[in-house]
């Protein structure tokens, strides 16, 4: 279909996009594997989904994918295993070993079965370690209670002692009854449990111990410093040493099954001293002796894991494909005879040799008998829009793209984008000074495009990253304007010679232009410098830009109608040209068309006539005498006639389209009754099949409106557009809300002020006042505030205003006067959009 | 009463309603419970529910999967909702949020506690325990012999306490206990949530005073059912049920004499919102009840979404999920145990 339509224009790789066919491919089932493969290298293959009423695990090839999905549950789970360990998997190019999906299974399986016994065995060593830590340290906070305890109650005896001995009096013997009596009930066998409890829960545990035994206990608990790791969970935790006395064995059951019930690990404590070092030794000695095992298991570990991490990354990709060719085989439909596949799938007319090629290559090499067939079917369907695009383009691209992807085939703004769009933006930014830092913070992003592109950026480094060529070409744009505004971070430069104007003499020294006479020739380029700081000055440049925003908007306007001709002409629809193009046209040029020419020839002449009272008297008064706002003779004549052109012009874009459309719409209709049916039996396979909408339902008054709101759309649109693009001027000239916070920090009486103006401030405010001082400290800072303002408001946030208005002025004003923007992008199935996707 | 809830609500709320909207589109609908029906295998649903939500959750399990890693990993995402939640939620949601665990507090009490009398591994049961109902203390609960040492011990520390005060007895626990002080706390809670609701007011109030209503009469219908042939004496049966709900005061009169199902039947019937559910059942079925009542459940609390700025929508939320958990695990049990003819028997649509 492309091809035939194509006929009149010369290929124009970015301006049309990618000339599509729909093809089917009828698959060996035995070669469909590799055949799929193939084309995923290739890249050049969108597959349509045959099988969209079955579920995923109803599909061919659903056994595959869960095999892949869970050899990619394996890989994730040595990914893990391996960042736990530390070990990075190798980025070295692997070594291309062919290895097939079973093998790799299988491979994988013994390798997890492997790691995981690895695991289980290590864990159970380091739980006994665990264990035997925890172990020494109740017996050496244990033991220090207890013998803080013995010597407490030692000097608590001998104080009593002393005490008796010191007083001798008649209630010794009273005394020592009631210490016969305390000493019976001591006999009452007290038993006591050690453990650990973790510290978050130690003040539950003890209360509930409380409450469970009605107070009959006593516990003492200590904090360990260091927090251990708990034996069960494997986790660092912070525990306390306990020991509760009880009393009973009712009480013991009761405490056993606390202690059971929050997490805390008993260990058994003897009260012989001697003992408690010969154990504290003995388990010292098991803990070396189990650290060197555990340690010898994990190097052993830590060398599987490394041979896994020299593979992984070739695993990883492999068992991606495999899943992503699954899924693919899953898209096409089983043959009734289910011997082969069938695909159908959009690709470009320019890849169909390489495909071809691919086809053969997989029917030879997964040696078939039958090659797979290939042919391209006829359909009605819009394919999607595919635009070559290369490293410098594809930013550009993206940002028209972000409006809408353009329909199959139409005009792609982006080609004008390339440079309207920097070239806008610098309209707005123009300031060499600042075009100078910007571009060498984008050189920067290009020098060392091949290191960061690999790298993951941040967010916003990332963004700037992407459109490092398209701030490559707006900071080359802005030098170009800046110098035109001949300014450099707001300071005028005579650059191209002396200034055309002096002094008179020496009283027009107040920043007047009045004593002012031309001494030379006129400044051979851009802004004569002495207009800056003059009071004159806003008005003068205010009436510049402006004037030449109306230019610029006009100029891209046209453009923007001119691409609405060209879609028609390759459409071959001759309405749009007839009765939108040429009206449109009409419309735009006789008003504003006419206003540019206005403004060239007052520019030209030096003539002191009041645009603005032209333009609107054009309208309120045509027949009236222009007096002294005569630009050219005939003049009003010619008014009158743009005036009337554009009257005109207004019914000739709303009325003759939509009925035009039903005459024509009835005639195809009246035709289609007796045109003999298509006779070759593919292409009535084809209609069946891909031709179920192929008359849609034509309502006449749907149409209309839509017309209706079209015309109103451009009628207005036209106005509202023009003035739109004095934004170019107002960025630079209006007051800014930026600016005017910047204004009341350095408490300004007055300000006006955008791009050049903000920066203004900064100079003379910030700059100039500090140099004034005299004084090094007062210079440092100001210097410093003035650097940062720079670069914080005027380079990053200036940047990005002036980057949105010309963003809006593509999208709105010069893509809506033909860019349709209701396609759909091309996504071919291939490998190498894979590894982007993931991760 | 309505307030100016609408002018105020986004305030603390507007977030986390936003989130539990966007939740609840995650909830299946009836195409995802037919391709889940359809599933062959285990590893069928695995597939399904990894282009779901459930996906992250369950990518990580190897192959053999089981029913209950299934359940246990779908719930761990509710679990991990709700924290979320109630971490953002300011007061008054918070508690709120709160008083949707209760129930499960319940629930984990009884079961530890009917585990532990019939001498099961404390471990064991907890594993079992709702991830929602969890509590520090409560693996202490075993060593309670008696509803006075279980209140003094361990649930005085627990939001449950104050329920407690009706069933305090130093009777030895006994399975008719446990289900007696299981319905008695169950009926404090629910009256207390309800009041907690009216104290709120403006559209939680509403909606959710319906949704608890309906929650009390089924509490009461199933414990009319329930005790059908045992000794509990009619006044203790009355006492268990809730004092407000639609059957109350003079339905719950009629419901504690009743001896058969019939006479249940006769009794709901005269409140048309239950006629409808019970006039499905063919009489003297009751096995049926319980999907009925469910569904009536479900189109409630589907009906709490059709409003905006109240708090109903956080307790449906969680009752929709805990749902489709269940229906997925009736689901599960029934493709592994080859029973595909029975899916339909008990799962509830939900949309």
């Amino acid at each position: 279909m492309g091809e035939v339509r194509g006929g009149c224009c010369p290929p124009m790789d970015l301006f049309r996009s990618e000339a599509m066919q729909l093809v089917q491919l009828i698959i060996p089932i035995e070669s469909a594997h590799v055949t799929v493969s193939y084309l995923g290298d290739l890249g050049f293959l969108q597959f349509k989904d045959l099988n969209s009423e079955k579920s995923p695990f109803q599909r061919t090839y659903a056994a595959q994918i869960k095999k892949c999905g869970d050899m990619a549950r394996k890989l994730r789970f040595f990914k893990e295993q391996m960042d736990k360990a530390g070990v990075s998997p190798s980025s070295k190019p692997v070594t291309q070993t062919d290895i097939d999906m079973d093998g790799l299974d299988l491979k994988l399986g013994e390798l997890e079965a492997e790691l995981v016994e690895m695991n289980a065995n290590n864990d159970k060593l380091q739980r006994t370690y665990n264990e035997l830590i925890e172990y020494k340290l109740v017996l050496l906070k244990a033991g220090e209670f207890f013998s803080s305890a013995l010597s407490s109650a030692t000097a608590q005896q001998r104080e009593i002692e002393s005490h008796q001995v010191g007083e001798e009096s008649l209630d010794t013997p009273l005394l020592a009854d009631q210490e016969i009596s305390t000493d019976s009930s001591k006999q009452v066998k007290l038993g006591f449990l050690t453990g650990l409890v973790p510290k978050e829960k130690s003040l539950a545990f003890e209360r509930i111990i409380f409450r469970a035994t009605r107070g009959n206990v006593f516990i003492r608990q200590s904090a360990i410093e260091v927090p251990v790791i708990d034996p069960i969970s494997g986790e660092k935790i912070e525990k306390n040493v306990f020991v509760v006395f009880y009393s009973g064995e009712r009480a013991k059951t009761k405490i056993l099954k606390i202690c059971e019930a929050f997490g805390a690990n008993r260990y058994p404590f003897t009260e012989d001293l001697g003992k408690q070092n010969q154990i504290i030794d003995e388990v010292s000695g098991k803990v070396s002796e189990l650290k060197t095992t555990i340690d010898a298991g994990l190097l052993h570990r830590s060398n599987l894991l490394q041979t896994i991490g020299d593979q992984f990354v070739q695993w990883n990709s492999l068992v991606r494909k495999e899943k992503s060719i699954c899924h693919t085989l899953n898209m096409l439909s089983l043959d009734v005879t289910k011997k082969c596949l069938v695909a159908e799938g959009w690709s470009p007319v320019f890849a169909s040799k390489q495909i071809q090629e691919a086809l053969q290559r997989a029917a030879f090499d997964s040696s078939s008998q039958v090659g797979a067939i290939f042919q391209v079917l006829h359909t009605k369907e819009s394919p999607p829009t595919y635009f070559r695009t290369n490293i410098f383009t594809t930013a550009f691209q993206e940002i028209v793209d972000a409006y809408g992807v353009a329909r199959y085939q139409e005009a792609n703004p982006g080609v004008y984008t390339i440079v309207t769009f920097p070239f806008l933006f610098a309209v707005m930014f123009g300031d060499w000074g600042h075009g100078i830092c910007l571009l060498l913070t984008t050189l920067v992003f290009i020098i060392r495009e091949n290191k960061l592109s690999g790298q993951k950026l941040g967010d916003i480094t990332e963004m700037t990253f992407g459109g490092r060529y398209v701030i490559l070409l707006m900071a080359l744009f802005s030098i170009y304007t800046g110098l035109i505004y001949n300014e450099f971070f707001s300071v005028p430069f005579e650059l191209f010679g002396h200034s055309a104007y002096a002094c008179r003499d020496l009283s027009c020294r107040d920043a007047t232009t009045d004593g002012l006479i031309k001494v030379g020739p006129t400044y051979p380029f851009g802004v004569d410098p002495v207009w800056h700081g003059t009071r004159s000055e806003l008005p003068f440049l205010n009436s510049l830009k402006m004037k030449m925003s109306i230019l610029l908007g006009v100029a891209q306007m046209n453009l923007g109608i001119i691409l609405s001709f060209f879609n028609a002409v390759y459409f071959r629809n001759g309405l749009n040209i007839w009765f939108q193009f040429i009206p449109q046209m009409i419309f735009l040029n006789s008003l504003f068309g006419y206003l540019s020419l206005l403004i060239i020839v007052k520019w030209a002449t030096g003539s002191q006539a009041d645009l603005y009272h032209v333009m609107i008297y054009m309208f309120l008064s045509p027949t009236d005498e222009l007096g002294e706002n005569q630009l050219f003779a005939g003049q009003k004549m010619v008014q009158q006639v743009l005036l009337l052109l554009a009257l005109v012009s207004v019914p000739w874009m709303l009325l003759p389209k939509p009925f035009l459309m039903k005459k024509q719409h009835e005639d195809r209709h009246l035709g289609q009754s007796y045109t003999p049916l298509q006779s070759t039996e593919e292409s009535l396979q084809v209609e069946v099949n891909h031709d179920s909408h192929g008359h849609e339902e034509f309502e006449f008054s749907e149409v209309f409106v839509h017309q209706l709101i079209h015309t109103i759309e451009f009628v207005l649109g036209a106005v509202s557009n023009t003035a739109s693009y004095l934004r170019l001027w107002a960025l630079r000239h209006l007051i800014h809300p930026v600016g005017l916070i910047m204004c009341f920090i350095l408490s300004l009486s007055f300000c006006s002020l955008a791009h050049s103006e903000l920066s203004s401030v900064f100079y003379e405010k910030v700059l100039l006042l500090a140099w004034g001082f005299n004084n090094v400290i007062i210079l440092i800072v100001g210097i410093i505030i003035f650097i940062f303002a720079t670069i914080g408001v005027l380079l990053v946030m200036e940047t990005l205003s002036a980057f949105l208005h010309a963003l809006r002025l593509h999208w709105v004003e010069f893509q809506n006067k033909f860019y349709e923007g209701d396609g759909y992008r091309f996504y071919p199935f291939s490998f190498a959009l894979l590894s982007d996707e993931d991760e | 009463m309505y307030g100016f809830e609408a002018l105020t609500f986004n305030i603390h709320g507007g977030y986390l309603e936003a989130i539990v909207r966007g939740h609840r589109s995650g909830l299946f609908t009836a195409a995802d419970y037919n391709n889940l029906c359809q599933c062959e295998t285990l590893d069928d649903i695995k597939m399904h529910l990894s282009a779901t939500e459930y996906g992250p959750y369950l990518q990580n399990e190897p192959s053999p999967l089981h029913t209950t890693t299934i359940v246990e990993k779908c719930t761990l995402k509710l679990v991990d909702e709700y924290k979320h939640m109630l971490c953002q939620a300011t007061e008054p949601l918070s508690t709120f949020l709160e008083y949707c665990r209760y129930g499960h507090m319940i629930d984990n009490v009884v079961l530890i506690v009917t585990g532990t009398l019939h001498e099961r591994d404390v471990q064991e049961l907890l594993e079992k325990c709702h991830p929602l109902g969890m509590f520090d203390s409560i693996a202490s609960l075993a060593v309670a012999q008696n509803m006075r040492e279980l209140y003094r011990l361990v649930l005085v520390d627990t939001p449950l306490a104050p329920y407690f005060s009706e069933c305090i007895t130093s009777e030895d626990l006994d399975d008719m206990n446990i289900e007696i002080m299981r319905n008695t706390l169950y009926k404090a809670y629910l009256e207390d949530f309800n009041r907690f609701c009216q104290k709120l007011g403006g559209a939680t109030a509403e909606i959710m005073s319906d949704l608890l209503a309906f929650e009390a009469d089924r509490r009461a219908v199933n414990i009319t059912i329930n005790s059908i042939g045992t000794e509990l004496t009619r006044d203790d049966r009355k006492k268990l049920y809730s004092n407000f709900g639609l059957l109350y005061p003079y339905g719950h009169e009629e419901l504690a004499v009743c001896e058969d199902l019939d006479q249940v039947r006769g009794v709901m019937e005269k409140y048309p919102p239950y006629q409808s559910i019970f006039s499905r059942l063919s009489y003297g079925e009751s096995q049926l009840l319980d999907k009925a009542f469910y569904e009536e459940e479900v189109k409630r609390l589907c009906l709490a979404f059709e409003q905006q700025f109240h708090y109903a929508v956080f307790f449906a939320y969680i009752r929709l999920r805990e749902q489709e958990i269940r229906n997925l695990m009736w689901i599960s049990e029934c493709v592994a145990q080859n029973q595909k003819s029975r899916v339909h028997d008990s799962v509830v649509f939900i949309f």
